[in-house]
């Protein structure tokens, strides 16, 4: 199996967001990056698929120089090439943009299967799996959980709402947006990261791939966001905000 | 000006609530807009779904109807939409935001060159679409630019159900043509995962733990603390794709639905996926080192601390209270 995994590096979970002087984006300086979560699982999916049947992983990300450290993770824990769009202003495109650039980046690769995280914890739209199925012609399935091989294609375990699931088939080549939690998340070893020096890494620029890029969802800006609850912050040590929590809970809010 | 059309989506055969929010929202937006608003059914069998939405302010209802519509498929659904709206042209659509919608809406969206903007909060002048960025701590306001339809889903609980005015819509039907052959998925009946042992709904005090947690061998003072108040045990969605506690346990969208009297986030950063989770606690206290996580937005009491150090001094403090 030839599996592409579209990869997106997005600033830290607990990274403190400031917004920039424009208002349209967040300040980027001093910012810490890493792995999108679900495109981690994204990554371990396709490599425990290439572990039972064989075949080639490779990583498709597209962003700036810096999303270099995030191939080389996804080198070290398994994939075996990596393939990176040079986009210095990522954020200026809208969803229907990115996925156009990572379909021309996948065409010529002709994949058996692509996945990729069922959204990214920065912009969280959770569409450019779908929208990169529909510019390939390709069926899709989304928030999946587990990938199995048939004779003619693959079957997924698919997360409905409130705790229900599905079993979906398809033929394959597919693409599926997988949801976190089907796995376990592998470490990458020390001969990993050692061996992913040696990986190949296809630099792609942006403007070779000749993509309309022009928004129709424009971010016009971004601010913080208005407080619904009028919250009671109780300051202090430790022992003194447990305190005084216990003494709200018991005769402000009579919950104890 | 072809008005704003709202897709609905049913459960167990009823307009869901989500559905009704987003009639609410396109009611808002019609009056914006100074456009009518319309909605559409889709599926096999629509007369009754239709009949509930036709009690309805909106100028029409439109049955959507089709044999190969009676399990959702995101070819079959996208096939009708799409020439539907091919020759209605539509100015604006707006989608529930459920699992379902997600998985289609943006491809139908790019059958016809455009993005829909996507968990929309929040709809003001321009019109203006609202959507959280970056897990909930910071707000985009986007803008659809272009001349095809503007493509909308609107977030569980932005907008009002109880908003939706009455009225009366007249009914009419739409026969789209799909053939088998391009419908390329095969939906399986939906099943439930394991047993649910764990019924955290009916549950009067609930302590959630999330990533704060930062390692399963300090489970153990959380559920000290869940002792000493006679409280559930609940988590947020990273903690059980750890395997750290079991995936019953999981408070969220994906997970289970709350409404304890009493319920202490520790730990938790507060994704939009946990917070409609925990909507209907009547108390919310939340601990996090991160004084600006979106958590502290929806408690009632909020500490900024490791919950490491936190928890201990409250388990201590709760036990001398209850004595």
């Amino acid at each position: 199996m030839k599996i592409i995994v579209a990869i997106k590096q997005v600033p830290e979970r607990d990274a403190q967001i400031r917004i920039d002087a424009a208002g349209k984006w967040i300040d980027e300086s001093g910012l810490q990056y890493a792995l999108n979560e679900s495109d981690a699982y994204a990554l371990e999916e396709a490599l425990q698929l290439k572990e039972k049947h064989g075949g080639e992983v490779i990583v498709l990300t597209a962003g700036p120089e810096r999303v270099g450290t995030t191939i080389r993770e996804a080198l070290a824990k398994g994939a075996d090439r990596a393939i990176h769009i040079d986009c210095a202003d990522l954020n200026k495109l809208d969803a229907l943009g990115v996925a156009r650039l990572l379909a021309a980046a996948v065409k010529p690769e002709n994949p058996d299967l692509i996945l990729t995280g069922l959204q990214s914890d920065d912009l969280g739209q959770g569409q450019t799996g779908v929208i990169l199925a529909e510019l390939l012609g390709l069926p899709h399935s989304s928030l999946i959980l587990h990938v199995d091989k048939t004779g003619t294609g693959i079957t997924v375990k698919r997360e409905l709402e409130e705790g229900w699931f599905q079993l979906i088939e398809l033929p394959t080549p597919a693409v599926l947006t997988i949801q976190s939690g089907g796995n376990k998340l592998r470490y990458a070893t020390l001969m990993g990261i050692k061996r992913a020096k040696t990986k190949e890494v296809r630099v792609l620029p942006a403007s070779d791939l000749a993509v309309d890029s022009v928004p129709v969802a424009v971010l016009e800006r971004v601010s913080l966001p208005q407080k619904q609850k009028s919250t009671q912050m109780l300051p202090g040590s430790p022992k003194q905000a447990a305190a005084a929590l216990v003494e709200k809970l018991k005769f402000e809010a009579r919950v104890l | 000006m072809n008005g704003i059309w709202v897709v609905i989506e049913d459960r167990d055969g009823r307009v869901s609530r989500i559905s009704w929010e987003a009639v609410a929202a396109g009611q808002k937006l019609a009056a914006l807009a100074g456009q009518p608003a319309n909605a559409i059914v889709l599926g096999a069998q629509t007369e009754s779904l239709a009949a509930e939405v036709a009690s309805k302010a909106l100028a029409k209802v439109v049955r959507i109807e089709h044999p190969l519509l009676a399990a959702y498929t995101a070819d079959g659904f996208t096939f009708a939409l799409q020439q539907f709206f091919a020759a209605e042209k539509p100015d604006y659509v707006l989608f529930p935001h459920t699992y379902q919608v997600r998985d289609y809406a943006p491809k139908l969206a790019t059958c016809l060159g455009q993005v829909l903007i996507g968990d929309v909060t929040a709809i003001g002048d321009g019109p203006l679409f609202t959507r959280q960025l970056m897990q909930g701590r910071l707000n985009g306001s986007y803008r659809h630019s272009g001349s095809g339809p503007c493509f909308i889903s609107v977030q569980a609980g932005a907008f009002r159900a109880a908003d939706v005015k009455p009225g009366a819509a007249a009914v009419t039907v739409f026969t789209p043509t799909i053939e088998p052959a391009q419908i390329r998925t095969r939906p399986s009946e939906r099943f439930r995962g394991a047993a649910q042992t764990v019924d955290l709904g009916a549950a009067q005090r609930i302590i959630g733990v999330g990533r704060g947690i930062k390692d399963a061998a300090n489970l153990p003072l959380v559920q000290e603390l869940a002792a000493a108040l006679d409280a559930e045990l609940g988590a947020s969605r990273p903690i059980c794709d750890n395997g750290w506690l079991p995936m019953e346990r999981q408070i969220g969208s994906s997970g289970q639905t709350i409404a304890p009297r009493l319920y202490i986030a520790l730990g938790i950063s507060g994704a939009i996926q946990h917070l409609v989770g925990i909507k209907g606690s009547q108390c919310v206290v939340a601990v996090n080192k991160d004084p600006g996580a979106p958590i502290f937005e929806a408690a009632d009491y909020g500490i900024v601390g490791d919950l490491l150090e936190v928890v201990p001094a409250l388990t201590e403090a709760v036990k001398a209270a209850r004595q």
